[in-house]
């Protein structure tokens, strides 16, 4: 009950901090409405990249750091297939290569280290992500690669009539709210109802322990794997549909760091909430903190978003380390 | 014979073998000029950067196998890539600048953070650095930045053409004033360099100043253009590089930004900004210099002697295109430095030392730029031991949907107010860093 209280203060500073441009009336509500809805389309894409960290540690206990290669692989390969084919045959044969990648890495990376200490398979995968990036643009290129999702960019205006000048949406980040939506639905479907499901959670808790009851840790985790990599395909479609298929993709999971982080590792609900967080936390903080903050202080000016985005995080591990949806982890001594 | 003894006559053959290929090939070596190349062919910036350096290197492939070197002396090259990351631009430098029988020629290391860093090494290793249309826009001053060679045009040139350029869209520069003019920019020292500019001429012209700082690498503006919708500018100067340039469009088209009241600098103005935000990108501006999009009689001896031997180093069909010809005037020029500076030391490699005389004495005028193939792409330049730019003239060209269109009307900086910002600026570095100034008058006899 007492662990409650911190993170109930935490939230009501930042519930405050959330209305104070309103409060004060720095921000008419159309536009604090519109930062508050571009934050939460961000944050969206977001958990999107989260949710492959958080299937792949809930599954075998690795923090997968090669996740945001991953998603710029997977878009690379959509991104240059569909310009020999059609965008469904691309995504199929995309969602092809990364089963094998996911094969190639559980017999290549992880099986020699199985039952070995977590940083070891966290070095691993920090192995997989420079194979990955490198190897990506090697095979693919890096120029800036078009996936054209047939959404229009031009912008909507809505609430024209609750706000003045209206609040402007875009399709593409409906739409990713939409598919995002589906897939934490069906996720959540796999892992509670099927059996392989299951046994993906059984190999979390204890990698011995189901081993002896007769779940092959090997394939579980190619399965596991090929998921995160289905997930990638998702986000890097999203993402590069959105802005590009290009390099600068794999540092999106800079931005699923904190995520998880605030999130919980375990937790598929709380890369959602988390990227939610994140997402309009640093636009809020962007548009309505940053400004004031750099003139009040005379400061030398930059951007905040980057770094903010980390300092929510913090503000958690302080009140819950083990992030708002995560397992608390009780050791025996 | 002895096993022992067997082994140690081998050692000693090879050794002997490999000191006379050693001398075979320091004997190739010396009648070459050594030019150092940093690219970034990978990375975040990789679309801006590989043809950048497709166009240096062909130009340098073709001095080869058309001229047979700078009079003789042929060029020997090798790339090193930085990921436009300063720390390994430092480090390629460090590995490249002690390379050819005289060291380094020239460094262009295509990054203004890399240029920061070898400046103050410059000094030292008495090596020069070409940043034309980059770099610090006080180097322009070559009595306190010897090495440095901002060559046609820097950000305050920049800047200052495109506040001339937009207040001749409004009738005259005094009708700036109360207008919002937003600056949305690379948050590093490339970005940051034109805002004293900018604030500059604010207080001259009364206009309203919107900084807008981008994180590197620039795929997340949300924030930015939500606060460009908020404050509504009557125009967007665009500072970025790489993915941010498209990037920043695409965000312009989601929030209804008009693409017309929107300014690139030269560096967000080629190909890779604008192509991939599709019909989006259509009547957006921005500034160039040196090379347009085009080709001329330089390109067609490329094709002749470099593509058509099969050692082209890009695609054919980006022969052309806005950052292919810039590399390629960036390499023409340190050339023209080399061939510049044999006139006073001989027809023989040049040390770094050697060059810079070259490039403060560079006269290429427009007959040089005919002979040369580059006509209509680029101004005349022209520098001297204090001025290390040599001449800063632009023009505004605008993307209608397949290609950039020049616009009519050449601007020059206006450097009743830009000379005096650059001396001040160099003063003061000067003493930071308690160098002494250059007398030029003295060095010219």
């Amino acid at each position: 009950m007492t662990s409650k209280i911190p993170v109930a203060i935490l939230g009501a500073f930042l519930a405050a901090g959330l209305v104070a441009p309103l409060a004060t009336g720095v921000s008419a509500p159309g536009f604090w409405f519109e930062v508050l809805l571009g934050g939460l389309m961000a944050g969206v894409l977001y958990s999107l990249v989260a949710l492959g960290f958080v299937l792949i540690f809930k599954a075998s206990g690795v923090f997968n750091f090669a996740q945001g290669s991953m998603v710029l692989f997977a878009a690379l390969a959509v991104a240059r297939l569909a310009e020999r084919m059609p965008l469904w045959a691309a995504l199929i044969c995309a969602v092809a290569i990364m089963v094998v990648l996911a094969f190639v890495v559980e017999r290549l990376v992880l099986r020699p280290l199985v039952n070995q200490d977590a940083v070891a398979l966290l070095m691993a995968t920090l192995g997989v992500t420079y194979f990955l990036d490198g190897f990506g643009q090697t095979i693919w290129g890096s120029d800036i690669y078009e996936i054209n999702l047939g959404i229009k960019r031009e912008p909507v205006m809505v609430l024209d009539n609750v706000f003045q000048g209206g609040v402007l949406i875009n399709r593409d980040d409906v739409a990713a709210t939409v598919v995002a939506v589906i897939l934490v639905g069906a996720l959540a479907l796999f892992f509670q109802k099927t059996k392989t499901g299951r046994a993906l959670r059984a190999v979390a808790d204890d990698h011995q322990a189901a081993q002896s009851i007769g779940i092959p840790l090997n394939r579980i985790w190619v399965i596991v794997w090929s998921i995160a990599g289905v997930v990638a395909i998702v986000g890097g479609v999203i993402w590069g549909g959105k802005l590009g298929v290009q390099f600068s993709i794999s540092q999106v999971a800079l931005k699923a760091l904190p995520v998880v982080i605030l999130g919980g590792f375990t937790s598929v609900p709380g890369a959602i909430v988390g990227g939610l967080i994140i997402g309009v936390g640093e636009k809020m903080a962007e548009v309505f903190l940053g400004p004031p903050l750099v003139k009040a202080l005379d400061l030398a000016g930059g951007g905040i978003e980057n770094w903010f985005a980390y300092v929510l995080a913090m503000l958690f591990l302080f009140v819950r380390p083990e992030g708002l949806f995560g397992e608390r982890r009780i050791d025996r001594v | 014979m002895d096993k022992h003894l067997k082994i140690g006559l081998a050692l000693a053959a090879l050794a002997a073998a490999g000191s006379l290929a050693g001398e075979a090939a320091y004997a190739q070596q010396a009648k070459e000029q050594f030019f150092p190349v940093l690219v970034y062919r990978t990375g975040p910036y990789a679309p801006n950067g590989v043809p950048f350096a497709n166009g240096y290197v062909d130009y340098l492939k073709l001095v080869n196998a058309r001229d047979g070197g700078i009079n003789g002396v042929k060029i020997a090259f090798e790339e090193c890539e930085t990921g436009y990351a300063t720390d390994r631009g430092v480090e390629c430098y460090e590995r490249l600048k002690g390379k050819g029988p005289t060291g380094a020629t020239v460094f262009q290391p295509l990054s203004t953070g890399i240029t920061f860093a070898l400046t103050d090494k410059s000094f030292g290793d008495h090596i020069p650095l070409i940043t034309a249309g980059y770099g610090r826009a006080d180097s322009v001053d070559g009595t306190v930045f010897g090495w440095n060679f901002p060559l046609g045009g820097t950000y305050w040139d920049a800047a200052d053409i495109l506040i001339q350029h937009v207040g001749k869209k409004e009738g005259g520069v005094a009708n700036l004033k109360g207008k919002k003019i937003a600056l949305v920019y690379h948050d590093s020292p490339y970005g940051k360099e034109p805002i004293a500019l900018l604030q500059e001429r604010a207080k001259m012209y009364g206009y309203d100043l919107i900084l807008l700082p981008v994180t590197h690498p620039g795929v997340e503006q949300k924030a930015t253009w939500l606060q460009i919708r908020q404050n509504r500018p009557d125009y967007v100067f665009l500072w970025g590089w790489g993915v941010m340039n498209s990037t920043a469009i695409k965000e312009a088209v989601a929030t209804g930004y008009p693409r017309e009241k929107m300014y690139g600098v030269w560096w967000s103005g080629a190909e890779p900004d604008v192509t991939p935000a599709g019909e989006g990108a259509k009547g957006y501006n921005a500034l160039v210099f040196l090379a347009p999009a085009g080709q001329g009689g330089v390109h067609k001896d490329i094709i002749k002697y470099v593509y058509d031997k099969g050692q082209g180093t890009g695609k054919k069909e980006e022969i052309g295109d806005v950052l292919y010809n810039r590399g390629l005037t960036a390499a023409m020029m340190a050339v023209e430095g080399v061939k510049r500076a044999q006139l006073k030391y001989g027809k023989k490699p040049l040390t770094g030392q050697q060059v810079r005389w070259g490039l403060e004495n560079l006269a290429i005028d427009d007959a040089a730029i005919k002979r040369l193939g580059f006509t209509g792409f680029m101004s005349p330049i022209a520098t001297s031991c204090v001025d290390h730019e040599g001449g800063s003239a632009a023009q505004v060209h605008t993307w209608d949907g397949t290609k950039w269109n020049v616009q009519p009307g050449v601007y020059h900086a206006d450097q009743q107010v830009i000379k005096p910002m650059i001396r001040a600026s160099a003063e003061k570095y000067a003493q930071e860093k308690k160098l002494s100034k250059r007398d030029c008058a003295k060095e010219a006899d």
